[in-house]
């Protein structure tokens, strides 16, 4: 492989605490150099970097890559393309698959899958129970052996406190982290959107915040008593946001994500019955979102992930009670947060890298998130005053549902380079039979 | 030109003006008429098709809408959920596409989910008329109500109660729309179980003692108790709920004054409402039935583009 040079470009390494004008040189796969003029070795491919943000490559803490089972809506490939084209290199898959990841060779078809597509890293995320039923705890420690680098049940919740507890408990012999989608079933069921105003006048049911809430607590309660690492999937509401802050202040092993959905929209997006505006957990009100941004600012909400969740359009092409949650969330995430967060005066430039790369990897365990040398060779370079407008035809995803489509947004990838080759280059394009 | 007024399409109350309201009562007067004539039949659609598509089980709107279609001399199809193509798996989407291949005019549909009539009406050419769409909007049953209290006093300044399952009416919506732009005072009251959250925030008082609703009140409009919010835990029992929460004799005779007594229907006697009040001097639930067909026939009328002066005229001499 020849070594790469980026040059040029303003490189914002937080676990390095760098941020400045420099060279970055890739050999084997690895950080090899950092620093200004960097001398291109022979034969090394040089990508101009000047005017643009070099960064380590973005980790996604929560995907849906529906492979096994929908492929025809996403699979690995195409979703680790995806995850490419938007500067992530690496994602973390969540289990909720068919048949679901809750055994080492379901793992390890996702690991070998995601070495042949050759571009973004994708790590498996297991199971907490036996086929997510709530039930029996899967075997974390095949599951790990396989090279999965945390647990959920998500899609649904950890079902009870006690499996909860379990969970937690056993999951400290591994070191992983348990990840929760927080929503108490029996005050959700049967909802579609965020429970307030709009809903009343959409005639929609709604999903209270409490049903977040209840389980957040449930959860830090128990990460308390066990000494666990629980990580909170796509908190929503004002109250996850406090209680995360004060169970933080007295040194409950948590960390939590919010999406960029989640700190972009509020259930507005609902009205005209919008299924694109239909996720789970659901837009909530402008004061969630404020929460949620003041969350990201002081840290309390660790870092961004996207809960990408691709759907077939006939199946967002419905009555809305009929329509699935969840929105593909790869390809806009940058943008989002670069227009919502960095020129929304929320975080700097710094701060967003290190919500989009730094924490995330921390969190997982992975070896991604920095430019030190010797580090995996996995950076991500964008451009951060280069606007775009949003075109869903243009995803590498094979799905389209995006809440965003349309929107003019601050920021585009240049180049996403993973163990040392590039990956994505802006300008690149889907393949025309992958449209849908 | 009226119906470039009214739009394409009739989805709910919520997105017309008061001008828009008043311009379809004002039209459903002399249509009230027809239905008196020993031929109830005038040529005003003839030669227009419309579906009436009922994916939920109706009696009183889908019976009401054909008299009004007919009435006016329109061809129309009835489609219901059972046996037909919805029960083999068709989508909404694809029911729509061919019901425009068939180069229909109108469709009146009832739907179980909230913003079907939407739906439909952005995918297809045809008028479209909300006959009920989930807990949404049930635009005609709103526009009845309105002419029954109109037939009896003036709106503005009528103090309008909506007692009972508020959370899951269209019912309430659409009527709580419509007497707010027309310039009534409107109040809610059930068991807190049974209302929407942030229903003040739409401009209607909220009372949880039935008592204190009667007291305040000029106009009951009483919705019907669905007996599965039984087993969903909303409340107890329908014994309970009579007890707490129905329109008796005995409370009515506490008011003030004497109350207008309305019900969408079909009534629980004995649930929501006492049968000695159902059947009472300030009853005029059967005068809400005769005037939905003449609202129907207004909003049939003015959406397939007639002129509302000259509704009158349009009547025309009974055909022979």
């Amino acid at each position: 492989m020849k070594p790469l040079l980026i040059r040029g470009g303003r490189v914002i390494d937080p676990a390095s605490r760098l941020d400045r004008t420099a060279d970055v040189l890739l050999a084997d796969g690895k950080v090899a150099e950092v620093g200004a003029r960097v001398a291109a070795p022979d034969g090394a491919e040089v990508l101009d970097a000047k005017g643009c943000i070099v960064a380590p490559g973005f980790v996604d803490l929560h995907v849906h890559l529906r492979e096994p089972g929908r492929e025809d809506v996403e699979t690995i490939a195409t979703g680790a393309r995806a995850a490419a084209a938007g500067g992530f290199t690496s994602v973390c898959a969540m289990p909720n698959t068919d048949p679901v990841t809750d055994n080492q060779a379901a793992v390890g078809f996702i690991v070998s899958q995601a070495r042949r597509a050759g571009t973004a890293r994708v790590y498996p995320i297991g199971a907490v129970s036996l086929g997510q039923r709530g039930e029996q705890l899967a075997e974390f420690g095949e599951l790990v052996g396989a090279g999965a680098v945390a647990v959920s049940d998500d899609g649904r919740p950890v079902a009870t406190a006690h499996l909860m507890r379990t969970a937690l408990e056993y999951a400290l012999t591994f070191g992983i982290p348990v990840i929760d989608h927080c929503e108490d079933v029996s005050l959700s069921s049967g909802g579609a959107m965020h429970e307030g105003l709009v809903s009343t006048r959409l005639g929609l049911k709604g999903i209270p915040r409490s049903a977040e809430d209840v389980i957040v607590a449930r959860d830090l309660q128990l990460a308390e008593l066990t000494g666990g690492h629980v990580h909170l999937a796509h908190c929503s509401t004002a109250g996850a946001v406090a209680m995360v802050r004060t169970a933080k202040s007295r040194g409950v092993r948590v960390t939590a994500e919010v999406t960029p959905h989640h700190f972009a929209l509020t259930d507005a997006a609902c009205a005209g019955y919008d299924t694109h505006a239909k996720m789970n957990p659901p837009l909530r009100e402008a004061a969630d979102v404020a929460a949620l941004r003041d969350g990201l600012a002081d840290g309390t909400i660790d870092c961004i992930a996207t809960d990408h969740a691709p759907h077939h359009y006939d199946a967002k092409e419905q009555e809305f009670d009929n329509a699935p949650f969840g929105v593909v969330g790869l390809e806009t995430a940058l943008g989002v947060a670069m227009t919502e967060l960095v020129e929304g005066g929320v975080l700097d430039l710094p701060a967003l890298v290190h919500r989009l790369a730094t924490r995330p990897a921390e969190i997982a365990h992975l070896p991604a998130g920095t430019l030190a040398k010797g580090a995996a060779g996995d950076v991500v370079v964008f451009d951060p005053a280069a606007a775009w407008t949003v075109d869903p035809a243009r995803f590498f995803s094979k799905s389209r549902n995006t809440p965003f489509a349309g929107r003019k947004l601050k920021g585009v990838v240049r180049w996403t380079v993973v163990g040392g080759a590039v990956v994505h280059r802006a300008g690149d394009a889907p393949a025309a039979s992958a449209g849908r | 030109m009226s119906a470039a007024r009214l739009g394409k399409d009739l989805l709910g109350l919520e997105h017309l003006t008061a001008d828009d309201i008043r311009l379809i009562l004002d039209v459903a007067e002399p249509f009230k008429e027809i239905s008196e004539r020993a031929i109830k039949k005038v040529p005003v659609l003839r030669g227009k098709t419309i579906v009436n598509l009922f994916f939920e089980a109706s009696t009183r709107t889908r019976i009401s809408f054909e008299f009004a279609e007919k009435r006016l001399s329109a061809d129309t199809v009835n489609v219901g959920s059972t046996g037909s193509s919805v029960v083999k798996g068709e989508t909404l989407v694809d029911t729509a596409r061919n019901l425009e291949a068939m180069r229909i005019d109108m469709v009146v549909m009832r739907h179980p989910s909230s913003g079907a009539a939407q739906f439909l009406a952005q995918r297809i050419e045809s008028n479209v008329i909300n006959a009920g769409d989930g807990k949404h909007e049930h635009p005609t049953q709103g526009l009845l109500d309105l002419l029954t209290i109109r037939d009896r006093r003036p709106i503005a300044g009528t103090k309008v109660c909506i007692v009972g399952d508020v959370l899951h009416s269209r019912v309430a919506r659409s009527n709580i729309w419509g007497l707010l732009k027309l310039g009534a005072e409107v109040a809610v009251c059930g068991p807190q179980t049974l209302l929407p959250l942030g229903i003040g925030e739409l401009g209607v008082t909220v009372f949880r003692r039935v008592e204190e609703a009667i007291e305040w009140a000029d106009v009951l409009n009483v919705l019907r108790l669905q007996l599965e919010r039984m087993q969903a835990g909303y409340v107890p029992s329908t014994r309970e709920y009579y007890r707490v929460f129905g329109v008796t004799l005995e409370r009515l005779e506490k008011a003030p004054r004497d109350l207008l007594i309305m019900h969408p229907g079909p009534m629980n006697r004995g649930v929501e409402i006492d049968s000695r009040v159902a059947d009472g001097p300030h009853a005029v639930i059967l005068d809400q039935v005769t005037n939905g067909v003449a609202v129907r026939m207004a909003v049939l009328y003015l959406l397939a583009g007639g002129r509302p002066e000259l509704a009158e005229s349009a009547k025309g001499a009974p055909e022979r």
